[in-house]
């Protein structure tokens, strides 16, 4: 309920941001909406000596398209991301996701660069952010590059950020409408037990399934299983393969076997909604 | 001149609703006092284990500690924690305030610091070094009635508390040779957690030169607490006060009396400064009591034509590691109504109380009674099945008829008044009974899981006979008409979120005439409800508010008294209506309550020997228990590919009595229900092998949301009983009592097809598709 002491910083720019980051290296922590952070810190699972708000950087609220694609500063909201004009447009599949998260307090404060870097492996994002194979650019003391979505979810709680970056912006393709993201619930926390994003484009199917192992993982065998057929018995049959390789999760909410049947339910359940979108 | 029309039976909104909405109430965390100190509690992060050593060195450097205490600091200084529950033979284990060499369960108090902020008090618990030196844990408690198990508490040489054995009716012996069948089934009622959206929480402050001391507690029972703390911290209850500021919830977890109470109290006298604790989620999850879990082992006689002769149970609670105040007693209420509203000749009762490393199980919501109604109605189900015969009809076969009550059933009881039969058939009417089955024929032809379930309740409120109860079932209250013609009732009832400041006021606008608006309804401090026995089995508005109607009664006798003498009469020809005194025929004169009372304080005219004062108090002791009853009917569909379970329709049908205000009746049921929607399809505390709880936050423990509620019907029918001049029965946990078997039993007839016939709770999709799964091949 009480946090052990800490230091907070509001740098104003993200280049303040890294200097802080190379300042005090592991000692701080990023607070952006503060929805995993700051209840971890609440319980004392979390005690960084120095918190870096990054909530102030105003440059990192946006939601713009340039180049083709669509560019969402890290510190939009899921509310934003959820309530876009353009994004649900040009990529609907971003604010279906979005709508899922947590609840209207959550969406309100939470940010996608916070979800993204924070990696919980139950998280929405993650499978949305495969499907749509986004760009991640973060910001380090030898400016900015960007990492791959399939690049960038690395384990449980890791990413592929370095210590010293934070997460600018996340780049997203301009879709159809042909996507759909659907989600089972952890009763009690509202986190994803089967999460599964699929995008149905012309050049092919990717389906990212988030909550069933320890990070976010693209469904390839279904993918691949798939080959352009899109009937509801070749969709059945591809779904099967949903939790091909993966070693699923098991815990009191939902066994290994049972998380395993949810990926492939939901798989069919997207691409037959997706699908339907057409 | 008020509204003609009666306060009692209007839908009136909460007149307590503004104040907790705009954010201006006044909870226990809200109280500032000058030089208030914090506490926070070290508890054990082991189930059970012997504490070889406790260093406290370092957190008492820290700047800004005041004191950090460990068990044999503090136990000697604070009595045992009470249980008021009467078993004969409990073998009951010391429950220090503090654990002293040993803990018994994950969250048992070990040591406490307190502090100038609340944060110096939760860094100087991080530095408190405690060796703990693990034992065998005792997780399982139909293990742990086995021979050669370990033990929860060795010093008692047994983990069963108690054992107790009822039989009632007629011979269940002869019963169950007369039987063509005998039906056995076995029914688990999991542990769940009460999760209050306030968590505990105290305040003590101590007044050296008076001897005095005030507690605020976040409590259903200041009265019960006033009584039972003494003995603990060693202030008498003339020198103690007690206060329930705003009570965020309750639901039975806040009808205890908690080592934290005392312990703040010790330090507030210790210390000669305020004290605050202020508990966690987590040290509510883990520290505050738990419900249910009890294992149920039952069988049923049965003839041919589903003739029920008598019933066997035999029941295990899981007591968890102590007995806080009611713990031992609960699984005793279930065998009360295991008959439920039926005619049941023969029924015969063992109960095994089981320590665990635990927390304590303890009274929640309904607090026996539902565990009962879901037995009882889960069986009725079970015959219909087993004997072919039609489940309403089983039901009504058995019902009393009206005419029979009171009633007298082979557990024991009398209830008091009912109709089953007009409540089944309102519900049924409501619900579109034979359209629902009509529904079910067409899902069930193409391939979908519908199904609908009925349960048939009656309960226990009124709680209750002061020879019934542990510690006086008696209700006091207080009517003052001031000076002005406002009106103060007070009350020994302690809502926390009843409505009692709104139902009560409608109850003695109505009595006195006056409008409602004139009316304050005080309640929950000691100091200005100097007696009363609390808030807890929807006893508030049976004997609370009729102890109310007695002072209201006695006030009007005076008044009229003193109207007789100022209209120059006699008291048999004063006339009362509509908050005026009158003698038509004798004089045109009326008296209003605001003259009256005038009269009655400034004293200038009195009859001889009239004593000055409007002002009355009475103890309302009621004869009986009150039995409220209803049918309850809930639709669901299950997806077979997830087995999630969705509630399409829900029918309540809810006989309480005459209602004073519907709208809190709704409110009542409609949060009754959502709790057994929880109950049936996720709720539920899981402590692993070792004793580790694994729902000890929101993160794991799922509660009901808004979007897991369907729309209710809710209708009622009205059977007043003869117990109280109100006719009022009570409703608090009428909603949770009927509700949780209905959608059990619906969940349980949409799966029948498949031949599922039992499913224990919760019955979570997994639980669900599992079943599912083994019945058919696997689907995608």
């Amino acid at each position: 309920m009480y946090p052990a002491n800490f230091d907070y910083k509001r740098p104003a720019t993200v280049d303040e941001a890294v200097a802080l980051l190379a300042q005090h290296g592991d000692a701080a922590k990023l607070l952006a909406g503060g929805h995993s952070l700051i209840p971890a810190m609440k319980l004392r699972l979390a005690q960084p000596k120095v918190v870096v708000d990054i909530g102030r950087i105003s440059t990192l609220s946006y939601i713009r398209e340039a180049g083709g694609k669509l560019a969402i500063g890290a510190m939009t909201t899921h509310q934003e991301i959820a309530a876009s004009r353009l994004l649900q447009d040009k990529c609907p599949l971003l604010p279906e996701t979005a709508s899922h998260i947590g609840d209207v307090q959550v969406r309100n404060k939470g940010t996608i660069g916070g979800s993204l870097a924070h990696a919980d492996p139950a998280a929405d994002y993650p499978a949305t952010i495969l499907a749509l194979d986004a760009e991640i650019e973060v910001a380090g003391p030898n400016g900015r590059r960007t990492i791959r979505a399939g690049d960038f979810f690395v384990d449980l709680l890791q990413t592929a950020i370095a210590a010293n970056e934070l997460i600018t912006e996340i780049r997203v393709p301009v879709t159809a409408k042909t996507v759909a993201y659907v989600k089972t619930e952890q009763k009690a926390s509202g986190f994803a037990l089967a999460g599964v994003a699929a995008v149905i484009s012309p050049s092919g199917v990717r389906v990212g399934v988030t909550g069933i192992a320890a990070k976010a993982y693209r469904a390839t065998g279904v993918e691949q299983a798939l080959k352009g057929q899109m009937t509801a018995n070749a969709i059945a049959l591809a779904a099967t393969h949903a939790a091909d390789g993966v070693e699923p999760l098991s815990d009191i909410h939902a066994s290994a076997e049972y998380r395993a049947h949810l990926a492939q339910v939901n798989t069919r359940r997207a691409l037959e909604r997706a699908v339907s979108r057409g | 001149m008020p509204d003609q029309t009666p306060y009692i039976g209007r839908a009136m909104k909460r007149v307590e609703d503004p104040r907790l909405i705009k954010g201006i109430g006044t909870y226990v965390d809200d109280l500032r006092l000058p030089g208030l100190l914090h506490a926070c509690i070290l508890r054990s992060p082991y189930a059970h284990a012997r504490i070889q050593r406790i260093d406290t060195t370092a957190a008492k450097a820290i700047p800004g500690v005041v004191g950090v205490f460990t068990g044999p600091e503090v136990n000697d200084s604070c009595g045992l924690v009470p249980c008021a529950a009467a078993i004969p033979d409990l073998k009951a284990p010391k429950h220090t305030v503090l654990a002293s060499d040993r803990v018994y369960f994950v969250g048992h108090a070990v040591a406490v610091a307190v502090a100038s902020d609340p944060y110096i008090a939760r860094d100087a618990i991080d530095a408190i070094d405690v060796d703990y030196d693990p034992l065998p844990v005792v997780v399982n408690p139909e293990e742990a009635v086995k021979e050669g198990t370990p033990l929860t508490h060795p010093d008692l040489g047994t983990n069963v508390a108690f054992t107790h054995s009822v039989a009632g009716g007629s011979n269940i012996d002869d019963a169950f040779k007369r039987a063509d069948r005998v039906i056995k089934h076995r029914l688990y009622h999991q542990r769940l957690t009460p999760m209050p959206i306030e968590p505990r929480g105290a305040v003590a402050s101590y007044h050296a030169g008076e001897g005095t001391l005030t507690l605020w507690s976040s409590t259903q029972i200041p009265h019960l607490l006033r009584t039972l703390l003494p003995g603990m911290i060693g202030v008498a209850e003339n020198k103690l006060r007690i206060v329930a500021p705003e009570v965020g919830g309750g639901f039975g977890a806040k009808l205890n009396v908690y080592a934290e109470e005392a312990l703040v109290s010790h330090l507030a006298m210790r210390l000669n400064a305020p004290v605050k604790w202020i508990e966690s989620r987590r040290e509510n999850a883990a520290s505050t009591i738990h419900g249910r879990d009890q294992i149920g082992e039952y069988e049923i006689a049965v003839k041919n034509d589903g003739t029920i002769l008598g019933i066997k149970s035999r029941t295990i609670a899981d007591l968890g590691a102590y007995n806080q105040l009611l713990t031992p007693m609960v699984p005793t209420l279930t065998g009360l109504v295991l008959t439920g509203c039926y005619r049941i000749p023969a029924v015969k009762i063992d109960i095994v109380g089981v320590y665990t490393n635990k927390m304590s199980t303890d009274a929640y919501r309904g607090a026996g009674r539902p565990e009962a109604t879901y037995l009882i109605e889960r069986l009725m189900d079970v015959i219909a099945r087993e004997m072919g015969v039609d489940r309403l009809e089983l039901r009504l076969k058995h019902f009393p008829a009206p005419t029979e009550f009171p009633f007298a059933t082979s557990c024991g009881l009398t209830y008091d008044s009912g109709n089953y039969q007009g409540a089944l058939t309102k519900a049924k009417q409501l619900a579109g009974w034979d359209q629902l089955l009509k529904e079910r024929a067409a899902a069930r032809a193409a391939g979908r899981l519908f199904g609908v379930g009925v349960s048939t309740y009656v309960e226990i409120c009124a709680m209750g006979p002061s020879a019934a109860m542990p510690a006086g079932g008696w209700e006091w209250g207080c009517v003052r008409m001031e000076i002005s013609g406002k009106v103060t009732v007070i009350t020994g009832v302690s809502p926390h979120g009843q409505g009692q400041e709104t139902s009560f006021a409608q109850i003695a606008a109505d009595r006195l005439g006056v409008p409602i608006e004139d009316v304050v309804v005080l309640h929950g401090d000691t100091n200005v409800a100097h007696y009363g026995r609390d808030t807890y089995g929807s006893r508030g508005t049976a004997v609370g508010g009729t102890a109310i109607v007695m002072c209201i009664d006695k006030i009007v006798a005076k008044a009229k008294a003193l109207a007789a003498h100022l209209l120059e009469t006699t008291a048999d020809h004063v006339e009362f209506a509509n908050g005026t005194f009158s003698s038509p025929g004798v004089t045109n004169r009326e008296i209003p309550w605001a003259e009256l009372a005038g009269a009655a304080y400034i004293a200038k005219s009195l009859p001889a020997g009239f004593e000055p004062g409007l002002e009355a108090s009475s103890f309302f002791e009621p004869s009986n228990f009150t039995f409220p009853f209803g049918t309850h009917i809930c639709a669901v569909d299950v997806d077979r590919d997830t087995g999630h379970v969705a509630i399409k329709k829900y029918i309540a049908v809810d006989d309480c009595g005459p209602q004073i205000n519907p709208l809190l009746v709704e409110g009542q049921v409609q949060g009754g229900i959502a709790h057994s929607i929880g109950q049936v399809l996720f709720e539920q505390t899981v402590y692993d092998e070792n004793g580790q709880l694994l729902t000890g936050e929101f993160m794991d423990y799922a509660m009901p949301r808004a979007s897991d509620i369907p729309e209710y019907v809710l209708g009622h029918t009205v059977t007043p009983s003869p117990v109280n001049p109100l006719g009022v029965k009570g409703v608090g946990e009428a909603g949770t009592i009927g509700s949780t078997p209905a959608i059990a039993n619906a969940v349980l007839d949409a799966l029948e097809p498949l031949g599922i016939t039992h499913l224990d709770l919760p019955m979570t999709p997994e639980r669900v598709w599992q079943a599912i799964k083994t019945r058919t091949a696997a689907t995608v």
